[in-house]
């Protein structure tokens, strides 16, 4: 398969950046998108170009570094997928290709298509851990928790924090990230105490960083890689009252 | 670490574990806690830090004949070690691979070429330190499969096997850890040795 790819480069965070159109031939579909970048990257090197930065570590869709809008959606037009496990051949018919990076001001771009998610970092450290020492694993019966609170618990924990929900909104909100981390402790005896506190405390931090709020575009759930649900913005506005 | 481990994946975990995750955070943990003398960027070994990192930045970013990218010989490298130290070693090809990865790290300071500069985010730079780390240590595991004269879990010298091709223990000779220092001179061997007090190694047949 050959693409053309038009891909946003630039050099700082606060210079301008453009898209800059790359050809790139005989591509075969079961190629991922960042093995495809890596061999655009390849033919750079060898034409003395600097070579196109973007953030990858584990490429199994678990670690919530990669990111990249593709046409228009972040991680790609596919559900549930993380751009890492995103492969050539759902491009078949789509020869011509844009990647961006995650546009928003809170993620500011470090070099092409690498932002600074750091302001994630920072919500975080504002409340997303339990303050109390809870020991080890205590016998399994002592507390009950319900089936559907730990499935529900595990799912919101399923967010790997990539940010494709605050590429996505039109007012750059990271409600359901910080949803999400609130969901996951609230729905736990252990997290559950200092739900309240935390809920306040994240959802500050996330103001204070220049997120958005959320205005119900509902976008975030459809382009989340983990499929995380709406239902935790909801649980949260109720922790908040 | 090395050799005398389980499968890959523990040995291999292990050294991720603890390269990426534990030392950073341990020896963080140790320089915040302790009471050090104040050391300024004048300070002696501050500049000799400085500059030792500085060369190798130059020497990366300036080969002489820089033609071929780190993934070339990140590449290169990993056909050599799948080749020579995987799962079955052997002396002559253990003996051989060391030869080939100290040509291909002669041939790396030569010719590897790095594009962009050294004063912003370059990951050709980065990926192209860290193949020269995994040149240096490719090298390592190779000398150590080599000195390890014996079969131990899955690694196998065939040299070291039974008749029915299991793995031939010596653990007279090798019940130990094989800690690497690394010296101006090479690599030199210490010998962690482990004492087992109430259950002793023993042959594991599945036959």
């Amino acid at each position: 398969m050959n693409f053309t790819l038009h891909i946003w480069r630039q050099k700082l965070t606060d210079k301008e950046g453009d898209f800059v159109t790359y050809q790139i031939d005989n591509i075969d579909g079961d190629t991922s998108f960042l093995e495809m970048l890596d061999q655009l990257n390849e033919q750079l090197i060898l034409k003395n170009e600097d070579a196109i930065v973007f953030d990858y570590d584990c490429r199994e869709g678990i670690c919530g570094a990669c990111s990249l809008v593709i046409n228009g959606y972040p991680h790609g037009e596919k559900e549930a997928t993380t751009t890492c496990q995103l492969y050539m051949r759902e491009y078949k018919n789509e020869p011509e290709l844009w990647v961006e990076p995650w546009r928003a001001n809170s993620f500011p771009v470090i070099k092409d298509l690498t932002v600074d998610r750091s302001s994630f970092d920072r919500i975080i450290q504002s409340g997303g851990y339990i303050s109390v020492h809870t020991g080890s694993a205590p016998e399994a019966n002592n507390t009950l928790v319900e089936k559907s609170a730990s499935d529900e618990a595990f799912n919101a924990a399923a967010c790997i924090g990539c940010g494709a929900c605050v590429a996505v909104c039109p007012n750059a909100s990271a409600t359901l990230f910080v949803s999400a981390k609130i969901s996951h402790l609230a729905l736990l005896p252990q997290g559950d105490i200092e739900s309240d506190q935390r809920a306040k405390s994240m959802i500050q931090s996330m103001e204070s960083e220049g997120f958005g709020s959320c205005s119900n575009h509902r976008h975030c759930e459809q382009v989340c890689p983990k499929g995380i649900s709406l239902q935790n913005i909801t649980r949260m506005n109720k922790i908040l009252g | 670490m090395h050799g005398a481990n389980r499968l890959g994946a523990s040995a291999l975990m292990q050294g991720l574990a603890d390269g990426y995750f534990i030392l950073p955070q341990t020896v963080a943990n140790y320089l915040a806690r302790g009471s050090f003398e104040e050391v300024d960027k004048n300070h002696t070994q501050v500049q000799q830090a400085l500059n030792k990192v500085k060369d190798r930045i130059d020497q990366l970013m300036n080969a002489p004949k820089a033609q071929h990218s780190p993934e070339y010989f990140h590449q290169k490298l990993g056909k050599i070690l799948w080749e020579a130290c995987g799962m079955s070693r052997e002396k002559e090809t253990l003996e051989q691979a060391i030869n080939e990865i100290s040509e291909l790290q002669k041939e790396f300071w030569q010719k590897i070429k790095v594009t962009g500069i050294d004063k912003d985010l370059n990951q050709t730079l980065e990926r192209a330190g860290r193949v020269a780390d995994f040149i240096e240590l490719g090298v390592l595991m190779c000398k150590d499969a080599l000195q390890r004269q014996e079969s131990c879990g899955a690694h196998a010298r065939v040299e070291y096997l039974s008749a029915g091709g299991e793995a031939k223990r010596d653990d007279e000779d090798f019940s130990f850890v094989a800690a690497w220092e690394h010296t101006e001179k090479g690599a030199k061997l210490h010998e962690e040795h482990l004492n087992f007090e109430f259950i002793k190694p023993t042959v594991r047949n599945y036959k």
